[in-house]
């Protein structure tokens, strides 16, 4: 929808848009920002900005109070884990849907999408006492398959809106040359929805690492991801407002790297055939 | 080899009728053309055929194999889409190998068909770059490419000209025509196009509303409409149709005669006036209304200096009526 | 349109995805509504026997109904500011301006930060009424600071929640604003249509299918809403903060009642299942092709 106009319109519309995206992200900035000063500075009042002691002894100290690496590897198994089974879950029942629609279909995927509307809270017990009781409570792969259903709906939804930008006319061509399913779906279907798949990927990716309900009631230590570690740590440091920015930034930090070097794919993906 | 036989092959899709019921033969080597309106069916006929859509009822054979269920890879048929349906994500190469590798050729047999099809096709130069970098009429060429490879025992064409500019389609109409004149494989082709249709086939099966309305060579087509229906789509422009007493005087519901059988005559024969004329240089399209015969279109060869307005008498030339019965069928 | 076989494979592939769906969805779910009629609190030795109190409890509770009305505002109001906010952010966005790229990097920040993180930040830098941002702001034109999460407990909880949304729903609008072909804009303004008036006749009428995908997408995640009321109000002060989830935390973990826990649970889904009832009559029509 770009159009013409004029420089002074443009300039004006930059400052507006930049003062709005900045106060968008303020509070992510401050929080870096605090993570950075000294006890002291980060309560002083009035605000301290530019003359604020500076300081890297919060991540230091955050460093070596907790298991980091731990935590950050836990949550890089479970929502990277969790996306790719389902993916691999997704891909067949998106294909199935997009391609070879039944009367019943958009029931169907408003069937998937409705098992997301359960709240958590809801049937927090039961999952508990399930997962106990398979022996996969407070296990990586357990979380995996957890997250892997939370988002499993939403996977499906995003592939199904791809695939049905892929004319089927290519799909039988692929059929006419020999191809059998498996091929249809490897050598035809699968690259050529790539860019659908990895915004599909990524989006799962970051809504998995940021759960923070089934990561924290499903985990004590040993599969506990960022996610558990930023909720123990602001509760006995609630007003150690440096030291919890510096666990905060450490949080969100991997993601938000991951986030921003991929906004461009993120961005392309993010419709839900919300655009047609 | 390719000797196809349709028996009683009925389609429908719920509760709608699409094909009701019909026998078709198609020799081996043949050029068979479905022409008809969009809608009628001839584009389910060939997906019926290439294994793309179940038969509702029916049987079908291919060299006395019967495939009535067989997938669309085991009946050994290629088919070009009307999209041309390349995969995107490939070079032209791998396009054209894609059927080779599927059936699990080896990469030096890959290579040299590929080779192969792509010099027939003057693809040569072209090997390495994707379907988006191409011309309207290159993607036609790896979509044939992709098709000769697999050394099929028919051709399935689905409208392939259809996105192509007039000049274009001109030049692969006589390339496809070409090519089935060297391969002399059966090739079956659907149009909607009758012009495609008179030029291309050796038999043209006219279908109407899912039933055959005619099967014939071109010129039987022409020359022995079965129908009317047929008498209108072949033929351009469309044959004049004519009811009432003058049809009723050669013992007639209706008759036919095409425009360039329509003389301009000095006397007797039709008074008219000319409402509309169309100046092609070698042709001369007129559209006249009469008073016994309604409104007749005319083709006459070369210039015809006649403006709206102008008074013309217009009389059929002998032995090129056609005559129809009540049911519409030739009599 | 396809053959037998190959729509026999489709239910085959659709298959897996069903099973494991379904199966997450009856077991917690038939658990959860044998729970809900058992008398099962972990404080207490009475751990057998049938009842339908949990409900009834639930019913009389004197919160309840303001749970209720809350979850419905939470999700309301979120909805709400992250569709105007975000129609407003997009429209702006989508003006030629310097440094789109990184514009779009800012607005976009707010999705990648974690619900207790953002809860946190919200709640400790910004609305803390001695160390908070807000009440340095506040000092500063000399005022009281304004205790936000003790006198506006539900604003602020939405005021939160709105800003980790806004992103998504700005970033989905946006798209379809930019498949709104320029064509059509001149072609209006040929027609001597104001911005305003293009506003009105061409770029929202293009926009429903996203609003509607806003809507469907937020409202699935907004319902189950609790880490953010966990960090921040603890659903208090009293249960001016209480939605049902919280309710039913509360239930289970505070006074470690699984019944009664359970059966908020059940109520809970109901709710779930009205709104997206609600939802689908309402606007469902628009996702259709």
């Amino acid at each position: 929808m770009a159009r013409a106009t004029t420089p002074r319109r443009k300039a004006l519309t930059t400052l507006a848009a930049w003062t709005v995206a900045l106060i968008i992200f303020f509070p992510v900035l401050w929080m870096i920002l605090t993570s950075f000063k000294t006890e002291a500075s980060a309560v002083a009042m009035p605000p301290e900005f530019l003359g604020a002691s500076w300081t890297l002894e919060n991540y230091a100290e955050v460093w070596q109070r907790s298991d980091y690496p731990r935590f950050f590897w836990n949550s890089v198994v479970i929502s990277v884990g969790s996306t790719l089974l389902g993916l691999g879950l997704a891909i067949p029942a998106a294909w199935s849907m997009a391609f070879v629609p039944g009367r019943r279909t958009k029931d169907l995927l408003m069937w998937m999408l409705s098992t997301k509307m359960m709240p958590a809270v809801a049937v927090m017990i039961p999952i508990y006492l399930l997962f106990q009781w398979l022996g996969i409570y407070d296990s990586k792969i357990g979380l995996v398959i957890a997250l892997m259903l939370m988002n499993l709906p939403i996977i499906i939804w995003m592939l199904y809106t791809y695939f049905k930008e892929i004319p089927s006319e290519i799909l039988e061509a692929a059929r006419m040359d020999g191809a059998n399913l498996w091929n249809e779906v490897l050598y035809v279907l699968t690259p050529m929805a790539v860019p659908g798949i990895a915004s599909t990927l990524l989006l799962n990716v970051i809504l998995a690492w940021n759960e923070a309900f089934w990561t924290i009631t499903l985990t004590t230590t040993k599969a506990a991801p960022l996610s558990a570690f930023i909720a123990s740590f602001s509760a006995p440091q609630g007003l150690f407002y440096a030291k919890l920015s510096a666990a905060s930034t450490m949080a969100i930090l991997p993601i938000l790297i991951l986030g921003w070097f991929s906004q461009k794919q993120l961005v392309r993906g993010l419709t839900f055939g919300a655009v047609k | 080899m390719g000797k196809i036989v349709l028996k009683s092959v009925r389609k429908a899709f719920g509760e709608v009728d699409v094909i009701p019921g019909l026998d078709l033969t198609i020799e081996d080597g043949e050029f068979v053309v479905f022409v008809g309106p969009s809608g009628c069916g001839k584009s389910t006929l060939l997906r019926l055929i290439a294994g793309l859509e179940d038969l509702t009822s029916g049987t079908m054979h291919i060299d006395a194999r019967e495939v009535t269920s067989a997938p669309p890879a085991q009946r050994g048929l290629a088919m070009v889409f009307q999209s041309y349906a390349l995969y995107p994500h490939m070079s032209v190469r791998k396009n054209i190998a894609f059927p080779l590798k599927m059936a699990g050729a080896s990469p030096e047999e890959q290579e040299k068909k590929v080779t192969a099809a792509a010099k027939v096709l003057n693809l040569t130069n072209y090997l390495d770059r994707r379907p988006g970098q191409l011309s309207g009429g290159q993607r036609q060429r790896v979509a044939i490419g992709r098709a000769i490879v697999r050394e099929p025992s028919a051709f399935l064409f689905d409208e392939p000209l259809s996105n192509l500019d007039a000049a274009l389609r001109v030049t692969m109409r006589q390339e496809i025509t070409e090519l089935h004149q060297s391969l002399k494989t059966t090739m079956i082709y659907v149009t909607h196009d009758q012009v495609e249709a008179m030029t291309m086939a050796d038999k043209i099966v006219v279908l109407n509303a899912g039933r055959i309305e005619q099967v014939g060579s071109p010129m039987e087509l022409y020359h022995k409409p079965a129908n009317t229906f047929v008498a209108g789509f072949i033929g351009s422009p469309k044959m004049n149709l004519i009811g009432g007493a003058l049809a009723a005087a050669e013992g007639a519901d209706q008759i036919g005669i095409r425009p360039e059988h329509l003389g301009i005559v000095t006397e007797g024969g039709w008074e008219g006036t000319v409402g509309l004329s169309e100046h092609l240089g070698s042709d001369t399209f007129l559209k006249v209304t009469t008073g016994q015969a309604g409104v007749l279109t005319v083709r006459a060869p070369g210039e015809v200096m006649l403006r709206h307005g102008d008074k013309v008498r217009l009389a059929p030339m002998p032995g090129k009526l056609h005559r129809f019965g009540k049911d519409g069928v030739a009599l | 349109m396809s053959t037998q076989s190959t729509r026999f494979a489709a239910r085959l592939m659709v298959a897996p995805s069903v099973l494991v769906l379904l199966v997450w969805m009856i077991v917690p779910l038939g658990l959860t509504i044998w729970y809900s009629f058992r008398i099962f609190r972990l404080l207490s030795p009475e751990r057998t026997g049938w009842t339908y109190r949990n409900y009834t409890w639930f019913f009389n509770a004197p919160d309840f109904w303001l749970a209720l009305v809350n979850t419905l505002l939470l999700v309301g109001g979120v909805l709400i500011i992250t569709v105007i906010l975000g129609t407003l952010i997009a429209l702006l966005i989508d003006q030629p301006v310097h440094g789109q790229g990184a514009l779009r990097i800012l607005v976009i920040a707010p999705f990648f930060v974690m619900p207790p993180v953002a809860a946190s930040i919200w709640e400790n830098l910004f609305m803390h009424p001695q160390n908070g941002l807000f009440a340095a702001l506040s000092r500063g034109l000399g005022y009281e600071p304004i205790l936000f999460l003790e006198d506006y407990p539900m604003a602020s909880v939405i005021g939160i929640v709105s800003w980790e949304w806004l992103p998504f729903a700005t970033l989905i609008l946006l798209t379809a604003l930019q498949s709104l072909s320029s064509e059509q804009l001149e072609a209006a303004e040929m027609d001597g249509a104001g911005a305003l008036n293009r506003f009105r006749y061409i770029i929202l009428p293009h926009m429903t299918r996203a609003i509607t995908v806003v809507i469907l997408i937020q409202t699935i995640f907004l319902l189950g809403i609790f880490g953010e009321i966990f960090t921040t109000t603890q659903g208090g002060p009293g249960s001016a903060s209480t939605t049902l989830p919280y309710m039913i935390f509360k239930q289970a973990i505070v006074a470690k009642d699984i019944g009664r826990a359970a059966a908020g649970g059940i109520i809970a889904v109901i709710l779930a299942n009205l709104v997206a009832i609600v939802l689908m009559r309402g606007i469902g029509k628009n996702l259709d092709a």
